[in-house]
């Protein structure tokens, strides 16, 4: 029926795995930067936001190259983990993970960001007057008002995390059942004579995904702008 | 309880340095935009923090050199003219919002008390974006209210309401203030119509700096401060008995220096009301005179003169305990023989006192 076979549903079960991982351990990180470009003044924000954008406008090989250069086994930080945890993220899913996140970054940024930009901070001054804390400000009246952004950038990095290849592939590799995903597998397949029927089955698959992703970041987006809209008529 | 401001703050080139005292009743803030007023109010407020001065509410200091009290452990309702309410939430929840951080004993008996006082009943599940201007500004008094607050803050409540909207809100700030329990309130503002009918002192601010302050009636009448309150808008406010309601909607209203006939009075017979009478509608004369159109006139004396401002002279009149202001042409003053102490009867035109200009 689904017309996989065992080694097309690993890759389609690990890419799921790791756009999920990736999407989940992004999330807080990209929300504080979104925070910190929308809202707070200081040197070098410029700098932290082009570093943001960065993985948008490299080749992702180099994203992935220099990956490897700094978290492969003999590089800087990968030396270091493997001393202290022994983790490697090299020819590893946990490293797909990471290229997941640094690829997907960018667009979860943008979009909380963009969310956050659209609260009127007037908004959280009524609510210090009513006596609430930071904290509980943030709780009751920020977080409410951008999280559809949120979603919607966290559907966004799931999207790109799932059809992240360049990177991925030169990072990790192509390892079936380890580190292949999906669009490395229909990249396989396609590398073999007469793989094309595997290939056709999983760009179904990654076109239903993709689809259902784009629907619901385009719906959430709506859904953020008449939250908005009503806070500006109020 | 009494509240005791000084404020010192530079914006830019922007140099605010205002100090008042405010005790129970409303005290308004009276400028033109640009004078420091909303700067003043969110330093109350404790939104911002002044570069220099003093908050104190009673024996509790909020701000001074060495401490400043957040906004949000201040207490103090606040009120804006954008009425900021929570689009995510219903009325009902923006009115019990800061029940969530300040719980306090009785608090259904008060919620259901400020809920009839402000008309809002039918509103409690509404989205705020499904209210109109006026609706919306009732909500954010009702939510400010329920907050308990110390000190009741408001910014041009009234200034983002066409003038037909203004008026049905102004009873309910009437109403606000008539509470028995009703905290000190400072009402920002630049319009006189409104602080005629509310405030019980005024607050001058120009350029940053409080220029004038003391009770309405005081500073309304005052020839002096009509430059600074502007020629238009100068206009004592005098307090008037309801003695009568007669034919052709015309009222009689007994005030200390007489009998007034005005139209547009609702207020039932026997209540206290104000009456806003505009500078520019006295007429001064030096004998009662007779034979005329209105039959509003009050015999008056002369407190003071103000010329040189425009081709206008104002004069400060003493009716009865009540004290008038008008403003005649210069020249006036020398024809008349106008003086201090000087005996004489001004005449008030009966149509020309505006319906919101009578409040309670």
């Amino acid at each position: 029926m689904t017309g996989l076979d065992a080694a097309s549903w690993d890759a389609l079960r690990l890419s799921l795995l790791v756009s999920s991982v990736a999407t989940l351990c992004a999330l807080p990180l990209a929300l504080w930067v979104a925070w910190v470009l929308a809202r707070a003044r200081f040197r070098g924000k410029a700098v932290l936001s082009a570093l943001v954008h960065l993985p948008l406008v490299l080749p992702p090989v180099v994203t992935g190259y220099l990956l490897l250069l700094g978290f492969g086994r003999n590089g800087p930080i990968g030396e270091l983990l493997y001393s202290m945890f022994g983790v490697t993220l090299a020819f590893q899913w946990t490293g797909a993970v990471l290229a997941a996140v640094i690829m997907g970054f960018p667009l979860m940024v943008r979009a909380m960001r963009l969310a956050i930009e659209a609260v009127d901070p007037k908004l959280e001054d009524a609510a210090r007057t009513l006596g609430a804390p930071p904290l509980a400000v943030f709780a009751t009246v920020t977080l409410p008002l951008i999280a559809p952004g949120i979603l919607a950038g966290s559907v966004m990095g799931f999207a790109k995390a799932l059809g992240e290849f360049g990177a991925t592939i030169t990072f990790v590799a192509n390892i079936p059942g380890q580190t292949q995903t999906l669009p490395s597998a229909i990249y396989a397949f396609l590398q073999v004579p007469g793989g094309e029927g595997r290939a056709v089955a999983l760009v179904l698959w990654a076109c239903v995904i993709a689809f259902v992703a784009v629907a619901l970041s385009e719906w959430l987006g709506q859904k953020v702008a008449q939250r908005i809209k009503g806070g500006q008529n109020a | 309880m009494s509240l005791s401001v000084h404020i010192q703050h530079q914006l830019g080139a922007f140099q605010l340095d205002a100090q008042f005292e405010a005790n129970a009743g409303v005290t308004a803030i009276f400028g033109r935009s640009g004078a420091g007023k909303t700067t003043l109010i969110n330093a109350v407020a404790g939104l911002l923090k002044p570069d220099a001065g003093h908050v104190r509410l009673g024996t509790r200091t909020l701000f001074d050199a060495h401490s400043f009290v957040p906004a949000h452990k201040r207490n103090m309702g606040y009120v804006f003219q954008d009425a900021r309410l929570f689009p995510h939430l219903t009325v009902g929840q923006n009115l019990d919002y800061a029940a969530r951080f300040r719980p306090k004993p009785r608090a259904a008996n008060h919620r259901r008390e400020i809920i009839e006082l402000m008309g809002l009943e039918k509103l409690l599940t509404r989205a705020p974006i499904d209210l109109s201007g006026g609706e919306k500004q009732r909500v954010a008094l009702g939510r400010a209210l329920l907050s308990r607050p110390e000190v009741l803050l408001m910014d041009e409540p009234l200034a983002a309401l066409d003038s037909t909207r203004k008026d049905t809100i102004l009873p309910y700030l009437e109403r606000i203030k008539a509470q028995t329990d009703a905290p000190p309130i400072l009402y920002v503002s630049h319009a006189l119509d409104e602080i005629a009918r509310l405030a019980d002192h005024i607050v001058v601010l120009q350029n940053g700096a409080s220029v004038l302050n003391g009770p309405i009636f005081d500073v309304l009448s005052d020839p002096d401060a009509v430059p600074l309150l502007g020629v238009r808008q100068a206009g004592a406010v005098m307090m008037a008995q309801v003695e009568e309601h007669r034919a052709q909607g015309l009222s009689l209203l007994k005030v200390s220096a007489g009998m007034l006939s005005l139209p547009g009075v609702h207020a039932p017979v026997g209540s206290t009301v104000r009456l806003r009478i505009l500078a520019q509608d006295v007429i001064l004369s030096r004998t009662r005179p007779e034979g005329l159109s209105t039959a509003n006139i009050l015999p008056v004396t002369v407190r003071g003169i103000k010329t040189g401002i425009g081709p206008g002279a104002a004069i400060g009149l003493q009716a009865g305990t009540d004290k008038l202001i008008a403003r005649i042409p210069a020249p006036a003053v020398q024809s008349l023989q106008l003086a201090t102490g000087q005996d004489c009867y001004a005449l008030i035109n009966a149509t020309s006192v505006a319906p919101a200009s009578i409040g309670r």
